[in-house]
């Protein structure tokens, strides 16, 4: 039985976007960057990519998004990376910022501290980077930990939603467990 | 903390960072305020500096490494990621930038080069270097020193776009050159253009440069950016473009919007609109003394 390709979208007003086509190509879904409501209605699930979460949130902001994507989030699985994570948790700090709140977890942006300590790990025995990386500090007991590094969550899901605070993006061995996992969250959702 | 450099399959963390800036603008700022209005607007990161290039230009002098505090001053204001210049080949400069904890460096020739022969090794360095280039050749050296990521130089602080312009379209050109050419010409093409083979191997194989590639140098307007990210800039920096404006809040926001939606020219014009206020006044490349240019420092 053949079953309806699912199309991703990644939120491309800016960030690491391209990084994420061979790993969602890999998976036999569709990838797509989306801009615009009517590319959002387009798509069966959104990844919300590295980058500065400050910058995403003035450009949700600016181009009057935030109701529309909200609306979108609600109907559909999300998973948020790095500064994506920060969009989707209940709660951020350092400083405190506004967020979806699609996963129950409070976040600390920056919380391995600068550049100079951003480093590789394993996660399910794939090598992922942690850049600038927010930490989360709290998670709720309705969502799951799917992965820790050095004692601390550093992938949530809860339903339709996950998000991780790593990048399995960068790493060029196609697809990562994490692609092959929301593509198959997002097939499951359709 | 495990700080190991990842396996080869996997993007260098150091290019990682600049991988994160794309789509973005990086602002020149001189201070703690500038810098809050520049993250206010949107900016992905700031270029913290004693003096933007076109007051660099005025003042004359050796122009060196900004002064620690104004620099610490600017890490303690943002979130964004803190990036900051240090003389062509001045090591210890670098050394100061990194131990302070600053995101990027830029190797840059805005400031008095400090060694005409030799650029920093750039493997050294745990923190990543950003570098200006005029054409693959060039691109192609400071990234075998182990530059995680190439802007142009275009012409800093004279607000004229047209030298980013020519660098970028040589740059394209030369790795389409590369991309057609058969594999048996490389060689001869790497020693013509000065550029480690490896790394040209690479430009070959994927088309593209193996780090990001960032437009610099002349930047004043919303339509400036969008023009740099259609010929292929994947980020733009703005040194003095934006404090030198009018007014640099609009400036700002409205160069932020136009980079993200850049191919759509419906927006550019609504960000064009929104400005209120002149752009810096610029200088005609012909008007400034071979000497001055500051695109030729470096090679």
């Amino acid at each position: 039985m053949t079953q309806q390709k699912p199309t991703i979208g990644v939120l491309a007003l800016q960030g690491a976007v391209e990084l994420h086509r061979p790993h969602v190509e890999a998976c036999g879904a569709e990838f797509r960057t989306v801009k615009t409501p009517a590319q959002f209605e387009a798509v069966d699930g959104f990844i919300l990519p590295g980058g500065e979460s400050t910058t995403m949130l003035k450009l949700i902001e600016r181009f009057d998004l935030w109701d529309v994507l909200a609306e979108q989030f609600a109907k559909k699985p999300v998973w948020g990376i790095c500064a994506g994570s920060i969009l989707m948790a209940e709660k951020v700090e350092n400083p405190s910022q506004k967020s979806f709140g699609l996963l129950p977890i409070t976040v600390q942006r920056n919380g391995y501290g600068r550049q100079i300590d951003s480093h590789h790990t394993l996660i399910e025995r794939y090598e992922v980077s942690l850049i600038r990386a927010p930490v989360i500090t709290a998670v709720d007991d309705s969502a799951e930990v799917l992965a820790r590094h050095e004692d601390t969550p550093v992938w949530v899901k809860r339903g339709p939603y996950m998000a991780s605070t790593f990048h399995p993006e960068l790493t060029q061995d196609f697809p990562s467990p994490m692609h092959r996992a929301f593509v198959d969250l997002v097939a499951e959702s359709a | 903390m495990s700080n190991k450099t990842g396996s080869p399959n996997v993007i260098n963390i150091k290019t990682g960072l600049a991988e994160m800036l794309k789509g973005g603008v990086i602002m020149d700022v001189v201070t703690a305020e500038q810098a809050k209005v520049a993250e206010d607007a949107g900016a992905v990161a700031v270029m913290a500096l004693e003096r933007v290039p076109s007051d660099i230009r005025k003042a004359g002098g050796v122009a060196r490494m900004s002064p620690p505090e104004v620099i610490e001053q600017v890490m303690a204001a943002v979130s964004i990621p803190v990036m900051a210049k240090c003389r062509i080949g001045h090591f210890a400069e670098a050394q100061i930038l990194e131990a302070m904890g600053v995101d990027f460096i830029d190797e840059s020739e805005v400031l008095t080069p400090a060694d005409e022969e030799y650029h920093i090794n750039k493997h050294d360095f745990k923190v990543p270097f950003v570098c200006g280039a005029k054409d693959l050749g060039e691109a192609c050296r400071r990234i075998g020193e182990g530059a995680a990521l190439m802007r142009t130089k275009g012409e800093p602080g004279t607000g004229n776009i047209v030298e980013a312009v020519r660098h970028m379209r040589k740059i394209n050109a030369q790795i389409s050159r590369v991309t057609h050419m058969d594999e048996s010409e490389l060689m001869g093409y790497a020693r013509d253009l000065g550029a480690p083979y490896e790394i040209l191997k690479m430009v070959r194989a994927q088309g593209r440069l193996p780090v990001p590639n960032f437009a610099a140098g002349g930047v004043a307007t919303p339509a400036d950016a969008a023009l740099c990210m259609q010929l292929g800039a994947e980020t733009v920096f703005v040194g003095s473009g934006i404090f030198k404006s009018d007014n640099p809040e609009k400036f700002a926001r409205a160069i932020v919007k136009a980079t993200a939606h850049f191919d759509d020219p419906a927006i550019v014009l609504e960000a064009s609109k929104e400005l209120e206020g002149v752009a810096m006044r610029g200088t005609e490349i012909s008007e400034i003394e071979e000497p001055m240019k500051m695109a030729n420092r470096g090679w």
